[in-house]
């Protein structure tokens, strides 16, 4: 059998590996680990497929330690982002979140990002752990003309995430959240949690230490992020483990992946990348092109792709052989059948229990029920292409 | 349970057991391991010819897609239809009720010791 592509625990990295926070934790719970970005990090704990049905059921606990955080700090904070960022970030409220790009000159995407107002002058960027150094640098010098301060913190802001519906009630019944103030209230915090919507986030904390918790995730259920300091991680992890019992399961990167592509989330180095346009990802409404001002991106974004540029579609097909990334796809079944584009991401979908995935396809191959064909492994395999999300939870 | 140090073992994470001159093939447990969730194998049908170094199967899980290859030139004598119908069997029981393929081989080729093979995965 051939290396399906995790580390072998024998071979050695030229590279320095990172290590999570929490890479004690996880080693002492028996997870497997993965290379990713250069980080060790848990690719399983147990099994995929348990902790991608434990997500949709009850609630998993993912460690995201290893994304990056840049920080913008000062009154020129806001106008800064607005011009080096797609979206009109001055017009989130304080303790708001919102789902943004990094735009190269050509319109090309750097980066996808989630930024948060924690301040009137404050905002802290979630970026990817590829992507975080190349982010932080871009945006350093993106602001040098605005008055504000970028600091990349990735180093010191540890991300746990809870997803799952149970997530909020576990994170509830959880003892040592308070909010910042006389005696860490609890009540305040339960009230605070009970408020937060949806992309909101408020500043708590957790055994006296500073907490953001978020509403946020990359999931498809509801959840919550919360970012802390690393040494403070470990405890967070346990507290919330020990609280959720069987109700929360450590989940690892493999199941993070099948349920983010079953939410139709797209992910840097797949679905996005330096060589595509925003609309051609589907991601045409994060671009504010009525935004006051010049921004990193704009002329390429007005002046938009070519005619007959791919654009991502969902595919899903029946039997049990999944479209993978890289794979071919075509408009037909015979010899004669026209190449028109290639499968980003796919996989078994645990919870539909059919093939799914995401490709880039010609425009005129792009329309929603439309029958392609994928080449799984020399062997054509039926597909409708779909509008993502497969999936979607019941409110 | 399989004594493993009774097994040779190939480069591309396979087991090999000979038995007079039928040979049983499966994937290790590290195999295993690295695919996760074992959710589809495609396996050939009895009477299929293989040849060593040849890719006769698939292995798939919900991360990815492992090739099988034949580790011996020789004559498919059986599939394992209980891991066909029962996928997960690759990871609950690899050296045992796991197994893939049962083929017929005049001989076995030099393969990996038991040894030499958890050299090979640094365990």
């Amino acid at each position: 059998m051939t290396d399906p592509g995790t580390t072998a625990p024998g071979t050695t990295e030229s590279a320095p590996e990172r290590r999570s926070p929490l890479d004690a934790v996880h080693r002492a719970a028996g997870a497997s680990f993965t290379d990713f970005a250069g980080w060790q990090m848990p690719v399983r704990y147990s099994s995929d497929l348990a902790e991608h049905h434990a997500v949709r059921t009850h609630a998993g606990i993912f460690d995201l330690s290893h994304m990056g955080e840049i920080v913008l700090l000062g009154p020129g904070s806001a106008a800064a982002l607005d011009h080096a960022l797609a979206g009109r970030l001055s017009a989130i409220a304080m303790g708001q979140a919102k789902y943004s790009l990094l735009l190269a000159e050509d319109g090309g995407i750097i980066d996808d990002l989630v930024v948060y107002r924690t301040g009137e002058d404050r905002y802290m960027v979630v970026a990817n752990a590829a992507n975080a150094r190349v982010v932080a640098e871009e945006l350093r010098a993106r602001a040098d003309r605005f008055d504000t301060f970028v600091s990349d913190e990735s180093d010191d802001i540890a991300l746990v995430a809870l997803q799952g519906p149970d997530a909020r009630t576990v994170l509830r019944e959880t003892p040592g959240f308070g909010v910042d103030g006389p005696g860490n209230d609890a009540d305040d915090f339960d009230a605070s949690l009970d408020a937060l919507k949806y992309y909101r986030a408020f500043p708590a904390t957790f055994e006296g230490e500073p907490v953001l918790i978020a509403r946020t995730g990359y999931t498809g259920e509801d959840g919550f992020e919360l970012y802390l300091a690393p040494d403070r991680a470990p405890a967070l992890w346990e507290a919330l483990r020990e609280t959720g019992g069987p109700r929360v399961v450590p989940c690892g990167l493999a199941s993070r992946d099948t349920l983010r592509l079953e939410a139709g989330m797209p992910l840097y180095g797949h679905e996005l990348s330096r060589d595509i346009l925003p609309v051609q990802a589907g991601l045409g409404r994060v671009v504010a092109l009525d935004k006051d001002g010049d921004f990193v991106g704009r002329a390429a974004v007005e002046r938009g792709p070519a005619a007959d540029a791919p654009v991502l579609v969902g595919l899903t097909a029946e039997g049990r052989r999944a479209p993978r990334a890289g794979y071919a796809v075509f408009d037909g079944e015979g010899d004669d059948a026209r190449e028109v584009g290639e499968i980003t991401s796919g996989a078994p979908s645990p919870t539909l229990g059919h093939p799914v995935g995401m490709a880039f396809v010609a425009p005129d191959a792009a329309e929603t029920g439309r029958g392609l064909y994928v080449d799984v492994r020399g062997t054509r395999v039926a597909a409708s292409v779909v509008k993502p999300p497969f999936y979607q939870r019941t409110k | 349970m399989t004594d493993q140090t009774a097994l040779q073992y190939t480069e591309e994470h396979e087991w090999v057991r000979a038995d007079g001159d039928t040979v049983t093939i499966g994937i290790t447990d590290y195999a295993a391991e690295k695919l996760g969730d074992v959710v589809y194998v495609d396996l050939p049908a009895a009477g299929t010819a293989v040849t060593a170094g040849s890719v006769v199967g698939e292995i798939e899980s919900t991360k990815s897609v492992g090739e099988l290859f034949a580790p011996v030139d020789g004559e498919v004598v059986e599939a394992n239809q209980a891991v066909i119908d029962s996928p997960e069997l690759v990871n609950s029981d690899p050296f045992g009720e796991g197994w893939l393929i049962k083929v017929s081989a005049a001989a076995l080729p030099e393969l990996l010791s038991h040894d030499e093979y958890r050299a090979l995965t640094g365990e």
